[in-house]
């Protein structure tokens, strides 16, 4: 997945993510701003569960039906692409 | 520091297009972005109505004079300033209505008589960008425009399709823009638009995409002295945008720098334009002056109005700086008190004269 167009975006504390090259701007919940900020790290999806799972105490299940609907929002708006 | 400072300028600017609301004109937004680049000297709006709001705010406008339409033509215009400069010095005039700004490019000349100063484009760049131009002239440069056709007779309408395909864009050449669904409907769009703008009339195939807005100065060589693209956040019932937000594409930026650079444009101007869910620039309109929103410019760091000032007096600027992505702005509206002799004076004797 490539990840490139994420990097460019802002995103602020509170989950607010702006987009300087299209003006759109976006909301993400808590566990979604985490995700977020790994995935512009370049970060792939192990090390992504990795962290969110520690973090937010949820089960390998449930991080992984969040992060693909998570993962496929961002392919709906153009922010990631496939491989 | 200011860029540009208008600190120490001691002169007399005048400006039009006073009216704000629903459909606002820039002339109030283009007096702040001069006023916040400290020019404290003379500010004269030229109206033609005696209900442009602009007249009735507190510290905005020094004088008012009533002007006779642009369709009355550049003599009876002539007639009016030279009456006017009997009252007041005219340094510089920044014209902001599509409808007047041809008057003033061939005034230019009977304009600089009198010592006043513009920095508009010539009229072979003015006529260029006309709506009924655009698709004649760009593609060929490698400009994209929306499929349009030009009509002057409704029956035309009826034989649009399959060139175009409804819904449609049907527009004036100055003003309204409505998207018409049917033939029916684009013909009841062209009567109206007629009634109000004359013809011909442009009927434009839709883009589906993003839509950016771009207030730019040229230098009249084929570059930008500045240049702040916007995306709409709010829009009005009648499409205007109330709010947007600065964005940073480079791709847009050269699009943009691309249009200027062969029309080699002076003076302000504002394009509209669309990225097609293709990817592709398509470019939609031109107008010839600055837009109801440059406030924006003057926020993301770059004071197109104050810029204009100071090139219109022929004197050197430093570069405007780089403008800040995501710089937003959202329009306000509030209700104005005053006295209806202000309204008395301008609508009677066609001329106001603010005390400070």
């Amino acid at each position: 997945m490539k990840t490139d167009k994420m990097k460019q975006l802002a995103i602020s504390e509170n989950g607010f993510i702006f987009d300087p090259e299209t003006g759109y701007s976006y909301n993400v919940n808590e566990t979604g701003h985490a995700i977020f900020k790994l995935l512009q790290k370049g970060m792939d999806k192990e090390a992504i569960a990795e962290q969110v799972i520690a973090e937010f105490d949820i089960s390998k299940d449930h991080f992984d039906n969040d992060y693909e609907h998570f993962i496929q929002m961002l392919e709906a708006l153009d922010l990631v692409e496939e491989d | 520091m200011k860029n540009p400072d208008l600190s120490s300028l001691d002169i007399t600017i005048a400006v039009s297009g006073l009216k704000t609301g629903d459909n606002p004109q820039p002339g109030v937004a283009v007096i702040r972005s001069i006023r916040a680049a400290g020019f404290t000297g003379k500010i004269v709006g030229m109206v033609y109505d005696s209900m442009e709001s602009g007249i009735f705010i507190d510290g905005l406008v020094d004088e008012v004079y009533q002007m006779p339409y642009p369709s009355t033509g550049a003599d009876s215009f002539v007639s009016r300033i030279d009456y006017i400069l009997t009252k007041t010095p005219i340094d510089v005039i920044i014209p902001t209505l599509d409808s007047e700004v041809i008057l003033y490019i061939r005034m230019k000349q009977e304009l600089l008589v009198r010592g006043i100063r513009t920095f508009l484009p010539d009229e072979e760049q003015f006529l260029l960008r006309d709506k009924i131009k655009l698709a004649q002239f760009f593609p060929e440069k490698g400009i994209n425009i929306p499929q349009t056709v030009i009509v002057t007779d409704p029956a035309q309408i009826w034989n649009l399709r399959p060139t175009l395909e409804f819904p449609v864009i049907i527009k004036g050449r100055l003003y309204e823009a409505y998207k018409a669904h049917t033939p029916e409907e684009a013909v009841k769009y062209f009567y109206d638009i007629e009634s109000k703008w004359g013809l011909p009339i442009i009927v434009q195939k839709i883009i589906q995409g993003d839509e950016f807005n771009i207030v730019i100065v040229g230098d009249g060589k084929g570059g930008t002295i500045g240049m702040v693209p916007q995306r709409k956040l709010v829009i009005t019932d009648k499409g205007k945008g109330f709010g947007g937000v600065v964005v940073n594409n480079p791709a847009l930026d050269e699009f943009a720098r691309k249009v200027i650079g062969i029309l080699k444009w002076q003076g302000p101007c504002e394009l509209e334009l669309i990225r097609g869910t293709d990817g592709v620039f398509y470019l939609i309109e031109i107008n010839p002056r600055f837009p109801a929103w440059v406030r924006l410019a003057e926020g993301a760091g770059q004071n197109q109005p104050a810029a204009v000032v100071m090139l219109a007096l022929e004197k050197e600027i430093e570069p405007l700086p780089p403008y800040q992505a995501g710089t937003m702005f959202i329009r306000h509206a509030e209700d104005i008190m005053s006295h209806i002799s202000v309204m008395g004076e301008i609508s009677t004797r066609g001329e106001l004269i603010k005390h400070k």
